[in-house]
C-alpha cells in the first residue's frame, strides 16, 4: 500500500509524454482551420475535457451504485476522485469553450443547451462536495453521497434534453449538425488524428489522476483512523 | 411483510399520520402560504406585473412560487420528523422503508397541490387572467410529483447533515431543473393557447422525470436512513 506501485510510476510518464505530443500535434500537425484560424486549435482540448468531464461522472454514478450495493470504503474513494476530477475537467472545458466563442459568437456565454448543461452539472457536483462537507461520520458520507452522485448523474440528460427543445446554436463536429448552428467545420484526416489522439491523452490522463486521487484518499483514510486511535 | 396490502397499509398510516398532524398543527401549510403569497407580492414590484408583461412571465412566476414555496414544506415535514426524533420510530417500525418514503412522498404532494390550489385562484384575482384550464392543472399535478419525488429524497438526506437548513435547495435545485424548465414551458403554452402538438413534448418529459425518478428515489431510500 504504502510503496507507489511501478505501474503508476510508469503512467504517469506515459501520460506526460502524451500530452506533450498532444500540445505539439494540436499546434504543428494538425492544419490551420481556414475561417476560424487559431482559436479552433483550442477544440481539441475543449472536447477532450468535456468527454473527460463526462467519463468522470459517469465512473462516479457507476462506483456509487457499487458502494451501496458492496458496502466497501475503496468504491466510495473512487467516486469522490472521479467527481473531484470531473468537476475540473469540466470547467476546464467551460473556459476553453468561451475563449473560442469570444470570437466566433462573438460572446463569451450563450445560454444554449451544451453551455447550460455544463453549467448545471457543474452546480450539480458541486451540491455533491457540500453535502460531503456537512457530515462528519464517514459511513453516512459515503452514502449520501454515492445516492447524490446517482440522482445527480441520472438529472444532467433530461437537464440537456430540456434545454434541447429550445434551439441550439452549438456546432455538433462529430455526427450530424444542426444547420442554425454556427461555428461548424468539417475535420480533415490530420484533424481528425490530432483529435483523436488528444482524446486518448485525456483519457489515459484521467486514469492517471484517477489513480493518484484514490491512493491519496486511502493515504488520508488511514491518516483519520490513526489521528482517532492516538485520541482513544 | 412484503406483500402488497402491508405495504398499502403501511403507506397509508404514512400519509394519514402527516395529514393528521397537519391538520392539527397547520403549521406547514400556512408558512407555505403564506410565502407563496409574499413571493407573488414581491414579483408584483419587482417585474412590474402590467398585463402587457403578465402574459410571458406568468408562467415562471407560478413556478418558482411553487418551487420555493414546495422547498420550504419539503424541508420542515423532514425536519420535523428528525427533531422530535419520529423518523427513528418510523424506521423501528417493521414495515417496508419505501412504504416511509411514498408516505411522506405522497403528503408533500398533497401539502403543495393545496398550496396550488389556494395560489392558483388568487393569482387569477389579482391579475385577472383565467389560469383554470385543465392542461395547466394537470402539468401542476405531473411538475410537483417529480419535485416532491426528488425533494422528499433529498430532504431526508438534508436534515441529516451539519448545515441542514442551507443544504436542501442547493441539492434540490439543480437536479430539479428539468422539471422546473419544462413546467415553465408547458404552463406557459396552456396560457397563450398552444396547439397540444407543441406542449405535448414537455409533458412527455415532466413524466419521463416523475417516472425515472421516483424510481430512482424509490430504489435508493434505503440507504439514506439505514443507521
Amino acid at each position: 500500500m504504502n510503496a507507489k506501485p511501478k505501474l503508476l510510476t510508469v503512467m504517469d510518464v506515459i501520460a506526460g509524454v502524451m500530452f506533450v505530443t498532444a500540445v505539439a500535434l494540436v499546434f504543428f500537425y494538425a492544419p490551420l482551420e481556414r475561417v476560424m484560424g487559431l482559436v479552433q486549435k483550442v477544440f481539441y482540448f475543449h472536447v477532450a475535457s468535456a468527454w473527460i468531464g463526462m467519463l468522470a461522472f459517469a465512473v462516479a454514478a457507476f462506483y456509487g451504485v457499487l458502494y451501496l450495493v458492496k458496502k466497501d470504503a475503496r468504491y466510495d474513494r473512487v467516486e469522490l476522485a472521479a467527481v473531484e476530477i470531473g468537476i475540473v475537467f469540466a470547467f476546464i472545458t467551460i473556459v476553453t469553450g468561451s475563449i473560442w466563442a469570444r470570437p466566433i459568437w462573438n460572446a463569451w456565454w450563450t445560454w444554449d443547451p451544451r453551455l447550460t448543461t455544463a453549467t448545471v452539472m457543474e452546480l450539480v457536483y458541486f451540491a455533491y462536495l457540500m453535502l460531503r462537507s456537512g457530515i462528519e461520520e464517514p459511513e453516512r458520507r459515503a452514502r449520501f453521497g454515492a445516492v447524490y452522485a446517482i440522482i445527480g448523474f441520472l438529472s444532467v440528460p433530461l437537464t440537456f434534453f430540456s434545454i434541447r427543445l429550445f434551439r441550439t446554436i452549438h456546432p455538433v463536429v462529430i455526427g450530424s449538425n444542426d444547420p442554425g448552428a454556427e461555428g461548424a467545420f468539417d475535420m480533415t484526416p490530420k484533424m481528425t488524428q490530432t483529435f483523436m489522439f488528444s482524446l486518448l491523452t485525456f483519457t489515459v490522463g484521467f486514469v492517471t489522476l484517477l489513480w493518484h486521487r484514490v491512493r491519496l484518499g486511502a493515504l488520508s483514510d488511514k491518516v483519520e483512523q490513526l489521528k482517532l486511535k492516538l485520541q482513544s | 411483510m412484503n406483500g402488497f396490502a402491508p405495504f398499502m397499509r403501511a403507506l397509508s398510516a404514512v400519509v394519514w399520520k402527516d395529514l393528521r398532524a397537519e391538520w392539527r398543527s397547520r403549521e406547514l401549510l400556512s408558512a407555505m402560504l403564506v410565502f407563496a403569497l409574499l413571493v407573488i407580492l414581491i414579483f408584483n414590484f419587482a417585474l412590474e406585473l402590467e398585463s402587457s408583461v403578465r402574459a410571458n412571465v406568468t408562467a415562471g412566476v407560478l413556478w418558482v412560487t411553487f418551487t420555493f414555496a414546495g422547498q420550504l414544506g419539503l424541508n420542515r415535514s423532514m425536519a420535523v420528523e428528525k427533531d422530535r426524533g419520529c423518523l427513528d420510530g418510523l424506521l423501528l417500525a417493521p414495515v417496508d422503508r419505501a412504504a416511509i418514503y411514498l408516505g411522506k412522498t405522497l403528503a408533500n404532494w398533497v401539502f403543495m397541490l393545496l398550496v396550488a390550489v389556494i395560489v392558483l385562484p388568487i393569482y387569477s384575482v389579482l391579475y385577472n387572467t383565467n389560469l383554470f384550464i385543465p392542461g395547466l392543472l394537470l402539468t401542476i399535478l405531473l411538475g410537483s410529483e417529480g419535485y416532491v419525488a426528488v425533494g422528499t429524497l433529498l430532504s431526508s438526506m438534508a436534515v441529516q447533515a451539519r448545515t441542514r437548513d442551507i443544504l436542501l435547495p442547493i441539492l434540490l435545485f439543480p437536479v430539479a431543473i428539468p422539471v422546473v424548465i419544462a413546467a415553465v414551458k408547458a404552463t406557459g403554452g396552456y396560457l397563450q393557447g398552444l396547439d397540444i402538438t407543441e406542449i405535448l413534448p414537455w409533458l412527455n418529459l415532466l413524466i419521463t422525470y416523475d417516472v425515472v425518478f421516483t424510481a430512482v428515489a424509490f430504489m435508493v431510500f434505503d440507504s439514506v436512513v439505514e443507521e
